[in-house]
């Protein structure tokens, strides 16, 4: 823990102060203790001056040819525990989260019990300390027990450590619910994260309704109940004020939302997930499990609007919405497997995609995936200053691999992606004075 | 081909095959003795996870005129509702060596799942509001015993299409065989994004003018509480087939139902006792395309 690490020559990106350069880090305790990104002259002085100082052993790491990012901030994932550890656990999840270069997690409320209460976040920030290999900032529950009924205890639960608040897994659907945990929230200058979904217009629908619904007789869910909740919730943010986020953002007409209300000068701030812009609802053919999600896989247009949205910054975060099921229960009939999909080992790549294909710069990926959640949830995590925690990943941008869900740290192997070629991973995540090297 | 799970899975010529192969197997069912021993040694499991009279008894009797060994296999005294999965079912069954198994579940794509993860043939017996392709392939046998062809004529569904699996499988079959196919019934009962060719109408005299051919479908009681349509009343006033009605078609048109009918609300009964009414003859066909079905289906087995 107290060793020092240097790490020379990686092509440094943080969008928090700029630095898209090479360039070397010190980390000593496990924070970050300088960054160079100068002349080799200085790098060396780096060397010599901190090493006289320190009578520890010093760990280089050549980072030539890798780029040296922030560790992740993924503001959406389910990491089941309490309650349904056979899907994942506090340590399994993270180790998977480290693998995929994420270094701070937001655990969503749906365990069992929910977490609507201070009891259950301390058990999970409790779990956290003494299990989980990086970060976790628990999401509480807007509404006891997930009910849609009346509010959580949010100040309680802010108090012990809660981040933002959402019933993700479902709406709020009663809209005055809504608006008071919008005005609520506001004591604390917390988001809350809406998950959009109008259950009505849901009506018992499996996957995205349209052609491919049509096609393999399968119950649709139509985009309008997503886009119905954005509207209202937009709408209700106005009156209320507070600080709306819309959860993973799967359609076009969401998009279009979000942006005319930012141009309006709503306080709104959007998620999307790497499956929403990297496949569509043509997943779901042979009644693929592994492709049921919700909100479900959309449509051509929906992926090239989403990565519109990303573009000009209607999107401000990509989050993996890692939704970790046990094999048995996605070998089922499709209308009875749960919704779901194992995001964290796939994400960068799949985000990395965007770069390749000259949709983002690396930077403005990056930001998306560190400084804009860290800004939004408010915690102090998703750059490379000194003296911060020492949370970073390097990544092989060009390396190619595929995906094995069997070999996936992870509980959950359910992946649309199994058999895929990807571009780009991390190499080596650095999280709490650990390193983890990926690349054997 | 291993599996019947669709005809959205099969070609053309497959159905064609099919519907020669059942118009040989009709030929025996006119016999005094109406058994063949074609599958003998093989053994058959009907795995019904719905309720279900006609299908059942349909592919039952076919199984018996191939000299097959039958399972019947039903939920209420199954392990299923001891919580044990799908998949665990089938392959106990599976065990027990079985050549076919013949599936009806309420979940869409049950037999693809299943077809996918056994060695034994799987016949879909309906899947949820996917498909049911043997009552498509019988009503393509019916018409075409009317008939003499299926190119060209028009074809009108009626009814509740969105969750009618009859519907689904009868629109993939006749458009493969060249028919023109119209779908008439309220817009909460069609659903998006339909194949190429189909056309839609709202107004059922309209939708019927001038077809050779009118499928009927049985309405749902239970759809009525969900916003569907009102009432069977106002359902059967706006797409009820009647006397009056029928002479909107040609003089010759032919007037089908899968049953079991709602008489006087989706059909009259004077039009389903009339002339023109081929209902039965569907139940007599059904069990020669099956015997069609499952006697191309072993060969297939042969041949691997």
């Amino acid at each position: 823990m107290n060793n020092s690490i240097l790490i020379k020559n990686g092509h440094i990106i943080d969008p928090s102060q700029g630095i898209d350069r090479i360039g070397d880090i010190l980390i000593e305790g496990g924070k970050i203790a300088e960054i160079r990104t100068q002349s080799i002259e200085h790098r060396t002085q780096i060397k010599n001056t901190k090493l006289k100082t320190q009578n520890s052993e010093l760990k280089t790491i050549d980072a030539s040819g890798l780029y040296v990012i922030p560790g992740l901030v993924d503001m959406h994932t389910h990491l089941r525990e309490p309650g349904f550890e056979h899907k994942e656990t506090i340590k399994t999840g993270t180790m998977a989260a480290v693998k995929g270069g994420i270094t701070s997690v937001c655990c969503m409320p749906n365990t069992n019990p929910v977490n609507d209460n201070e009891t259950v976040t301390e058990f999970i920030l409790r779990k956290a300390s003494a299990e989980g290999v990086c970060y976790i900032y628990p999401i509480g529950a807007i509404t006891k027990g997930e009910k849609g009924e009346e509010l959580a205890e949010m100040g309680k639960m802010y108090e012990a450590g809660c981040v933002a608040f959402s019933d993700d897994g479902k709406s709020v659907m009663n809209s005055l619910i809504m608006r008071r945990s919008l005005e609520y929230s506001k004591i604390f200058n917390v988001p809350i994260i809406s998950h959009c979904e109008d259950i009505h217009l849901v009506d018992d629908g499996v996957m995205n309704e349209g052609k491919f619904s049509t096609l393999l007789g399968l119950r649709g869910i139509p985009s309008a109940s997503e886009e119905a909740i954005v509207a209202r919730d937009i709408i209700l943010s106005k009156l209320a004020g507070g600080r709306l986020h819309i959860a993973h953002v799967s359609t076009e007409g969401s998009v279009k939302l979000i942006r005319q209300a930012k141009e309006r000068g709503v306080n709104v701030t959007a998620e999307t997930c790497p499956h929403y812009f990297s496949i569509t609802e043509k997943a779901v053919e042979g009644y693929n499990t592994n492709a049921k999600i919700n909100p479900p896989l959309r449509t051509e247009r929906d992926v090239e609007a989403i990565k519109e949205g990303l573009k000009d910054g209607t999107i401000d975060v990509i989050a993996t919405d890692h939704a970790p099921h046990h094999r048995d229960e996605k070998l089922l009939e499709f209308d009875r497997a749960p919704f779901g999909i194992s995001g964290f080992e796939t994400s960068i790549s799949l985000s990395l995609q965007l770069v390749h294909d000259g949709i983002l710069s690396m930077p403005e990926l990056i930001e998306k995936m560190t400084l804009n959640p860290a800004k939004i949830l408010r915690i102090n995590k998703g750059a490379l200053e000194a003296g911060s925690d020492a949370d970073m990943s390097l990544m092989d941008i060009k390396r190619e691999y595929k995906v094995e869900p069997d070999k996936f740290i992870s509980k959950g192997k359910n992946t649309p992606f199994d058999g895929w070629t990807l571009k780009g991973m991390p190499v080596i995540t650095i999280c709490k004075g650990k390193i983890f090297d990926y690349r054997g | 081909m291993k599996d019947l799970v669709g005809i959205k899975e099969i070609e053309k010529s497959d159905i064609e095959r099919i519907l020669n192969t059942a118009s040989s197997f009709k030929d025996v069912l006119k016999r005094d003795i109406k058994k063949v021993p074609a599958l003998r040694g093989k053994t058959v499991v009907n795995l019904f996870f719905e309720p279900s009279t006609r299908t059942k008894t349909s592919f039952e009797l076919a199984e018996k005129r191939m000299s097959m060994d039958v399972l019947n296999f039903s939920v209420p005294t199954s392990s299923v509702v001891k919580g044990e999965s799908l998949l665990d079912t089938v392959r106990t069954i599976e065990a027990y060596g079985v050549d076919f198994i013949v599936i009806r579940h309420s979940s869409s794509g049950a037999p693809h799942f299943i077809a996918r993860n056994v060695n034994a043939s799987v016949i879909s017996g309906g899947d949820g509001i996917n498909e049911h392709p043997t009552q498509a392939l019988l009503d393509a046998f019916s018409i075409i015993e009317k008939k003499g062809r299926l190119e060209g004529l028009k074809i009108a569904i009626v009814g509740d299409i969105l969750h009618s699996r009859v519907a689904k499988s009868n629109i993939y079959c006749l458009a493969k065989l060249g028919a023109k196919v119209r779908l008439i019934g309220p817009p909460t009962l069609i659903p998006m994004d339909l194949p190429e060719g189909v056309t839609v109408f709202h107004d059922m005299d309209e939708g019927i003018k001038d077809t050779d051919v009118i499928m009927m479908l049985r309405i749902q009681m239970e759809r009525q509480g969900k916003g569907f349509f009102p009432s069977t009343g106002e359902y059967s006033m706006l797409y009820g087939l009647n006397i009056n009605r029928l002479g909107l078609a040609k003089k010759d048109a032919i007037v089908m139902h899968p049953g079991p009918m709602n008489r006087g609300i989706e059909i009259s009964s004077e039009v389903a006792d009339c002339q023109q009414s081929v209902i039965l003859e569907q139940v007599t066909n059904g069990i020669a395309v099956r015997m069609a079905v499952m006697y191309l289906l072993s060969g297939m087995q042969e041949n691997e």
